[in-house]
């Protein structure tokens, strides 16, 4: 015991209690079970001792010590390739897949929370051991705050408007709204899809947006939301039951044609509007230097 | 260079509208078509597309 024991003991415990709070399984259904689990609170556990320790050694004038910070780093782009593979390799058994723009928004968020732990635990304990544990508390709370936020990303509701439209033949073509789908040529299939199809029509907001629904993993992951939440009318071996999104090139507005097992628009809309805007389809041509003033793009 | 769509097979009743390298099942009649291309799109994992009211294809995608 040294009067560093606590600050150390403290820091970990905080650190921790971050990363589970972080780990919740929601729809996404990952990581599910108590192994995936246990590997995350391990990882958090290292995440958060690294952390801490570096504040007693700096005190120390052991400055070498920030070294292991860049083991840590190292060790945590380790846990993003983890993840990426071990959500790829299941990918290809899914009805309705994630795709890879959803899995690495995945990944990305798996990696960047170890982060968030080690910065909460180094302020945490830094507070403690320059002030008291009231002020580490407090620290703690503000961190446990910013957290949150950054847990809690856009989703597509507040950039899309979304509205229900029943999908309609015109000869073989299936269409949702005037958004042409795909061909269907057996009558069999389209008296499936006519029973079981629904049609939503997203319209964007705004300028940017309209590049952002338009990526092919944006649009991937709404079929895949749907598909996990409202159950999926499809097997192996159906390739003409598969739920598509197609583009309206004159406006960018998406037709999202989906077979749920559950037919509730109402709850269809409210898991669309729920799913994520993915970091690595967000796009800003309002942004661009050229775009710049014109207010039409806004 | 990857394949990624192709016709796998073709399902007519008018046996001039197509030719060229992929099977071609002919067939008497409207029923008999959908029979053929609903078993031909369960076998291959195809899906078939209507181009005509005479011509189904089965396209692998």
């Amino acid at each position: 015991m040294n009067e560093y024991t606590y600050p150390i003991l403290f820091g970990v415990i905080i650190g921790v209690a971050i990363r589970l709070v972080m780990l919740r399984a929601d729809y996404r259904q990952y990581p599910t079970y108590l192994h995936g689990k246990v590997i995350h609170i391990s990882l958090g556990f290292i995440a958060a001792s690294l952390g801490t320790i570096a504040v007693p050694a700096i005190m120390e004038l052991e400055f070498t010590a920030v070294t292991f910070l860049t083991i840590a780093a190292s060790q945590f782009r380790e846990v993003r390739n983890m993840e990426r593979n071990t959500l790829t390799e299941l990918d290809a058994y899914e009805l309705v897949p994630r795709g890879n723009t959803y899995i690495e928004g995945i990944a990305i968020a798996f990696e960047a929370r170890n982060y968030l732990v080690i910065f909460t635990s180094l302020l945490a304990t830094l507070s403690f051991l320059v002030w008291n544990i009231w002020v580490g508390l407090a620290v703690s709370f503000v961190c446990f705050f910013i957290v949150r936020k950054f847990m809690s990303g856009k989703t597509l509701k507040d950039i899309v408007k979304i509205e229900y439209v029943q999908p309609h033949f015109e000869g073989a073509g299936l269409y949702v709204d005037n958004i042409y789908i795909m061909n269907i040529g057996l009558p069999q299939r389209q008296e499936e899809i006519g029973e079981y199809g629904m049609g939503f029509v997203l319209t964007p907001k705004n300028f940017n947006v309209r590049s952002t629904i338009a990526n092919l993993g944006q649009r991937q992951a709404i079929l895949h939301d749907i598909s996990i939440s409202m159950g999926v009318f499809r097997d192996s071996g159906t390739p003409a039951l598969v739920p598509l999104i197609k583009r309206d090139l004159d406006d960018g507005r998406i037709g999202v044609f989906v077979l749920p097992q559950e037919r509730d628009k109402e709850k269809a809309i409210k898991i669309i509007g729920a799913v994520p805007v993915l970091e690595n389809a967000i796009r800003m041509p309002s942004e661009s230097k050229a775009n710049k003033g014109e207010e039409d793009l806004k | 260079m990857k394949v990624e769509k192709m016709i796998l097979a073709s399902i007519t009743m008018k046996r001039d509208n197509v030719d060229g390298g992929s099977p071609i099942f002919i067939c008497d009649t409207k029923e008999e078509m959908d029979k053929v291309a609903a078993n031909l799109e369960a076998i291959l994992d195809g899906i078939s597309h209507a181009l005509s009211d005479e011509l189904y294809i089965i396209v692998k995608h």
